[in-house]
């Protein structure tokens, strides 16, 4: 019963019915067909087939897509479909992971970063990453967010540098009598803001935020995404959640990735975030969005 | 049909295994009782042995043939000197080496043919590091039966068990934290010099502490390096003041002054043995409360 209404409210909202095939017939159509856009925006990152291995364990497949720049680009999908290790393809951050070996191109504003002579600290200094946990250091709020722009050899003012990411991540006004406290003295949505501030500290461009909310309560949920949308006037913003409410509320630009039959994750569509939602054009993310399963 | 309360009282199967396991209780009590009755025995034997003994005259006089002029000076000393010596020669070693192996060690089978037989080198008995130092440090290198020598055979002893110790404490390091600092463009030195051993000392603290109470009471390896000997003066020169100083000095300690007294035939040396026995004894306890301290002002 309920498929049928939304089957029905689907093609209403669509003009050509042969942009969604069967999901069958998906996998074998080529790439060019695929529901996959180019923003408009320049993009800052450039993704073309890109594969990564754990060991022999084929975790991304294939990924093409352009990152628009001071937008929030969301990444969905269920469990294991790669949207972590995509977004940690970004910065680098699967480097040091052991057995690790990728192939295909990431480009950051036009610069190949998979190429031997990229130093990865150098890219991670650009590219600011934001993690499911909290992970405050076990140090004084002032030194967590200080510690970046000290290891980068940052030679301004520090307490202006502090107060400043302390602002921008919207919890100055909550910890400006207690700078020298631990930061695991905080709560669990403080500790996640002193963490972009600490983040913010190093004047990135881009923040990747990997499920940034999971470990949240609802209301530092809601106040850790006013802060993406108020970051992203500055920022490009990536962000992988499981929240499909927070990718519709947040997300500019939304990407859907899937598993294949060899567990790989692929890019299945990829467009506006309020196309995505209303207006599915796959089979698989319509049933995924409406929670028919995933 | 009502279950009946005598139904519900332990019969059968149940009654013995209720009996087995009620019985365990007192059966472990009593392994547990075993082990600390023997060693408060011993301690109450000893104390009441040596404990008259105990003065400043003890601790403050050099060795002796008349048992009541003997003293602990010249072993304590030395033991200081060569303890101290150690600990500055496998602490970096130690803690180097296991950073190397946590942090940056490719995964070959060369490392992990190293890995596993740190354990072994770890359970090597000692008199074998005795040998191993007389051979190459007291011949070869020529230092004789010096503080050095006996230094350098303790840091080999101590080292495979230092290294096990860190390296617990490095894997202890939540890889959040590391992630956390790889992410704001921290180097992975950086990484570790700021964050993993920071975090890791009180573990690595604690390690080479203990290591450093079992080479406190190592005798036999230091009795092969030539520390069975008589010392009437003091290891007192350092070495910045006059080249080596009292590093190359000949040395004894005090295992090996308490061994010394034990094989005596008079019974006035056997209490001098039991006095050097609680000295070494409030010196170990002392460390390992150092330890427990270390560890607890690390962790705030």
């Amino acid at each position: 019963m309920t498929e049928v209404r939304l089957r029905t409210q689907l093609s209403d909202g669509i003009q050509d019915p042969q942009l969604t095939p069967p999901a069958a017939a998906m996998t074998a159509t080529s790439v060019a067909t695929r529901p996959i856009i180019d923003p408009p925006e320049t993009a800052v990152f450039g993704l073309s087939e890109l594969n990564l291995w754990y060991g022999h364990k084929h975790a991304i497949g294939d990924i093409g897509m352009k990152l628009p720049v001071n937008k929030v680009t969301a990444l969905i999908g269920p469990s294991g479909c790669g949207k972590s290790t995509l977004l940690r393809c970004l910065n680098r951050m699967n480097d040091l992971i052991p057995g690790v070996h990728i192939k295909g191109s990431v480009t950051y504003h036009g610069q190949e970063i998979y190429t031997p002579h990229i130093d990865p600290v150098e890219v991670r200094r650009r590219i600011g990453m934001v993690f499911q946990k909290p992970n405050p250091f076990p140090k004084t709020i002032y030194d967590n967010v200080a510690f970046g722009a000290r290891v980068n050899g940052y030679s301004g003012n520090m307490n202006e540098l502090v107060e400043r990411s302390l602002r921008q991540a919207a919890l100055w006004d909550e910890v400006k009598d207690d700078l020298k406290k631990s930061g695991l003295a905080l709560s669990g949505g403080q500790q996640q803001r002193l963490c972009i501030a600490r983040a913010l500290a190093v004047q990135p461009d881009v923040i990747l935020m990997d499920e940034p909310c999971s470990a949240l309560d609802p209301i530092a949920t809601l106040k850790i995404e006013d802060l993406i949308r108020e970051l992203v006037q500055h920022y490009t913003i990536v962000i992988v959640t499981h929240n499909m409410q927070q990718a519709a509320r947040v997300s500019d630009y939304t990407a859907f990735m899937l598993a294949d039959e060899h567990g790989a994750g692929r890019l299945v569509e990829y467009g506006v975030t309020s196309e995505i939602f209303t207006n599915p054009r796959d089979r698989r993310t319509e049933d995924y969005i409406t929670g028919r399963f995933g | 049909m009502a279950v009946q309360a005598e139904t519900l009282r332990a019969t059968g199967r149940v009654a013995r295994r209720q009996l087995v396991s009620r019985l365990s209780r007192w059966v472990l009590l009593a392994s547990a009782l075993i082990g600390v009755g023997i060693l408060l025995y011993l301690g109450y034997e000893t104390v009441k042995e040596g404990a008259g003994r105990i003065s400043i005259d003890f601790l403050t006089s050099y060795p002796s043939r008349k048992a009541e002029q003997a003293g602990l000076r010249s072993s304590a000393l030395g033991s200081a000197w060569v303890l101290g010596t150690t600990v500055l020669l496998a602490l970096p070693v130690a803690v180097g080496t296991a950073i190397w192996i946590e942090e940056f060690a490719p995964r070959n089978k060369l490392t992990t043919f190293v890995k596993l037989n740190l354990a072994n080198l770890a359970g090597v008995p000692s008199i074998i590091y005795g040998v191993l130092g007389l051979a190459i440090f007291v011949r070869y290198f020529g230092m004789g039966p010096s503080i050095m020598a006996g230094a350098f055979t303790l840091s080999l002893m101590i080292i495979p068990m230092t290294v096990i110790a860190s390296q617990e404490a490095i894997r202890q390091v939540p890889p959040s934290i590391r992630d956390g600092s790889l992410a704001l463009g921290a180097t992975h030195w950086q990484t570790i010099w700021h964050h993993v051993l920071p975090q890791a000392t009180p573990g690595i603290m604690t390690g080479i502490i203990l290591a450093v109470s079992r080479a406190a009471g190592e005798t036999a390896a230091l009795i092969m390096v030539g520390a069975f000997t008589f010392i009437a003066f003091d290891n007192n020169s350092l070495p910045v003041a006059n080249g080596w100083g009292s590093l190359l000095d000949d040395f004894t300690t005090i295992p090996i002054q308490i061994y010394n007294w034990t094989i005596r035939p008079q019974p006035e040396f056997r209490q001098n043995a039991a006095a050097g026995i609680i000295v070494l004894m409030v010196a170990v306890l002392s460390l390992n409360l150092l330890a427990a301290i270390i560890r607890e002002r690390f962790r705030r």
